[in-house]
């Protein structure tokens, strides 16, 4: 290809004037923030020049023998299951939607999945916290699992038919859902949490197994969402519904895909977390769905739709693990914590408006 | 005859008690390119809406080569070769030009997927650049998503879909209102591209230069009726007198009757 080949009309387009990928302001916001916590690390009297990233142990352990691999292990396993939750969220915020029922979906196919997901003997006793009789134990993974992702394609069906079909507005429809889910979670068990899980349902959230869902996860959305069909018609329908419906888009139909798809997304959290923390709790999830929309509008998302992409989610999920892990590590209290997420969500947002009013 | 690509027979809309549009019959041949004027609320729109089924007509017919139609919405009316620009554009502004080309009828691979199914960015951006190579539009960078483009170039794309797209029947629904001088010229220039290649279209408009400028025929309507059907290229008709058609100073004898009430 040569140099101009994407002007047309005798137009020419200098490459060099590009403007760069919003993804890389938020890159360097995270470069920024990891070297403030860096300062403050060496700075801080209490610290006695701790290193925030690094591996001041002088430990030869491969090559990321440099870093402080432990940290970033930790880091990436804090946001890892609310990150797959706002891989969902991202999907249906470029459609121009919200769903704020994910965090109590979380809690609630936790209970469901994991009722079918507990062994019949704990210690050679029956299992304390047994929800079914014996036939619903020591079943094969697939079969919570199934069931699960099932539970949470019919919440996300039913959102989508709501909002697609009865033209309910994303943030009631969800804000309904949120409250049913929530219901579901407590009703499910009576309020008692489910434990005990088989070893295969205790193998998908262990160790750095909720790391490995949510790259793989985000691998694959990012490749759908930039290169398929599914992809282009969701950031159109977001962009333009009436001209997405206009070039013969079935937009319904698309839109109850984007909310099946984000909410198989939660549920498979659900499953994520309850076999992570070996018990499932009708309380579980709490703020999930919100910190879920902070990370992908601090990945620089647009709420009326049409852009916003997984890589940018997925930095935003890193922006608030690393403030999170910053705040522990300068051994601040979690009240402060909060305080400085919330400050960056609205900063994130009010510079990419800067940035979008500059820019034209 | 077979080569009337269009004919209307007594195209009648009501919305409640208005009467938008009455009795309208509208012959339009291949390769022809004829203008609708009237002032606001004349029915111009309507009668486009009509054939493009964005709505459905009150009563009457419409052929559309040479058989009978009922286009039940506007992918309907496009899928039978009606390409329409309409007055509010229909583009999605994050995308980029050839995505918005080929919003709806992407070219892709690996179908078996299904809705996951690949694109084929490659043969959509080489396909985009002949269609626009067409159209004489100036682009810098067709990359670019269309938000970033002026009001003349995301018409052009709007327009460029039905040079991309080899149709049947080009309709453009006051194509140039928002537009500045050289931006209406492009316009103009992709009309003009058009004719050249025989391709038949239907332009509303109000500019009466653009429309002695570029058409064969124009038909005039005022509340919702046709009063005149003025051959422009072989009659001695002036701007004067479509003017006193616009207004109803004149109405053609054959429409008298009508006009009558």
């Amino acid at each position: 290809m040569t140099d101009n080949s994407d002007g047309i009309g005798g137009l020419t387009f200098d490459k060099s004037k590009r403007t760069w990928p919003n993804e890389m302001n938020i890159f360097l916001a995270l470069v920024i923030i990891v070297v403030i916590f860096e300062i403050l690390g060496q700075l801080l009297p209490h610290m006695r020049g701790q290193s925030f990233l690094f591996d001041t142990k002088d430990r030869f352990d491969g090559m990321f023998g440099l870093f402080n691999v432990a940290r970033l292990q930790i880091i990436i396993l804090q946001v890892a299951i609310i990150g797959i939750i706002a891989l969902g969220v991202t999907q249906v915020i470029i459609t121009a939607g919200i769903d704020l029922s994910s965090g109590p979906l979380v809690a609630a196919t936790a209970m469901v999945a994991m009722s079918f997901g507990q062994t019949e003997l704990v210690n050679g006793n029956p299992n304390p916290k047994a929800l079914f009789g014996t036939w619903a134990m020591d079943l094969p993974v697939i079969v919570p699992v199934v069931i699960g992702l099932s539970f949470g394609a019919m919440i996300g069906a039913i959102n989508g038919t709501f909002i697609a079909y009865l033209r309910i507005p994303p943030f009631i429809a969800t804000l309904g859902m949120f409250l049913i889910c929530r219901g579901i979670a407590l009703w499910w068990s009576s309020g008692n949490p489910i434990s005990f899980p088989t070893d295969s349902y205790a193998f998908i959230g262990s160790g750095m197994m909720p790391v490995v869902w949510f790259i793989l996860l985000a691998v694959l959305f990012h490749i759908i969402m930039t290169r398929t069909l599914y992809g282009k018609h969701t950031y159109a329908i977001g962009s333009n519904e009436d001209a997405a419906r206009m070039s013969g888009i079935n937009v319904r139909r698309h839109k109850i895909t984007v909310y099946m798809i984000a909410s198989m997304l939660a549920a498979f959290a659900g499953i994520v977390l309850s076999s992570k923390a070996s018990t499932a709790q009708a309380g579980m999830g709490e703020f999930y769905e919100l910190f879920a929309i902070a990370m992908a509008v601090i990945g620089g998302i647009s709420l009326t739709g049409g852009r916003g992409s997984i890589i940018g989610t997925v930095l935003g999920a890193m922006v608030l693990g690393v403030i999170r892990s910053g705040f522990t590590f300068i051994k601040l209290d979690g009240s402060y914590q909060l305080m400085a997420m919330g400050s960056i969500i609205i900063a994130a947002v009010v510079l990419d408006q800067y940035r979008q009013k500059s820019r034209t | 005859m077979s080569d009337i690509i269009l004919e209307t027979k007594g195209l009648t809309k009501h919305y409640g008690g208005v009467h938008a549009l009455n009795d309208a019959n509208v012959v339009l041949r291949d390769g022809e390119h004829i203008a609708v004027m009237g002032d606001n609320g004349a029915g111009k729109s309507t009668f486009v809406r009509q054939i493009t089924g964005v709505e459905q007509r009150t009563s009457g017919q419409i052929f559309f080569g040479g058989k009978e139609v009922n286009f039940a919405g506007p992918i309907d009316a496009r899928e039978a070769g009606i390409e329409t620009v309409f007055q509010t554009l229909a583009l999605a502004d994050e995308l980029n030009v050839p995505d918005n080309l080929f919003l709806g009828r992407e070219i892709t691979r690996f179908d078996w997927l299904g809705p996951f199914r690949f694109l084929d960015y490659k043969a959509m951006h080489e396909a985009t650049m002949a269609g626009l190579e067409k159209t004489a539009v100036k682009i810098p960078n067709v990359k670019n998503s269309i938000r970033n483009m002026s009001g003349g170039q995301r018409q052009c794309v709007a327009i460029a879909r039905t040079a991309t797209f080899a149709s049947k029947l080009t309709i453009m629904d006051e194509p140039t209102a928002a537009l500045g001088v050289q931006e209406t010229a492009q316009v103009e220039n992709i009309i003009r591209t058009l004719k050249a290649q025989g391709q038949p279209l239907i332009l509303v408009s109000h500019n009466m230069r653009q429309v002695f400028d570029l058409v064969d025929r124009v038909i005039v309507f005022r509340r919702g009726r046709i009063c005149a059907d003025l051959d422009i290229k072989n009659e001695d008709v002036s701007g004067e007198d479509v003017v006193a058609y616009i207004t109803g100073a004149k109405t053609q004898p054959q429409f008298e009757d009508e006009n009558a009430a």
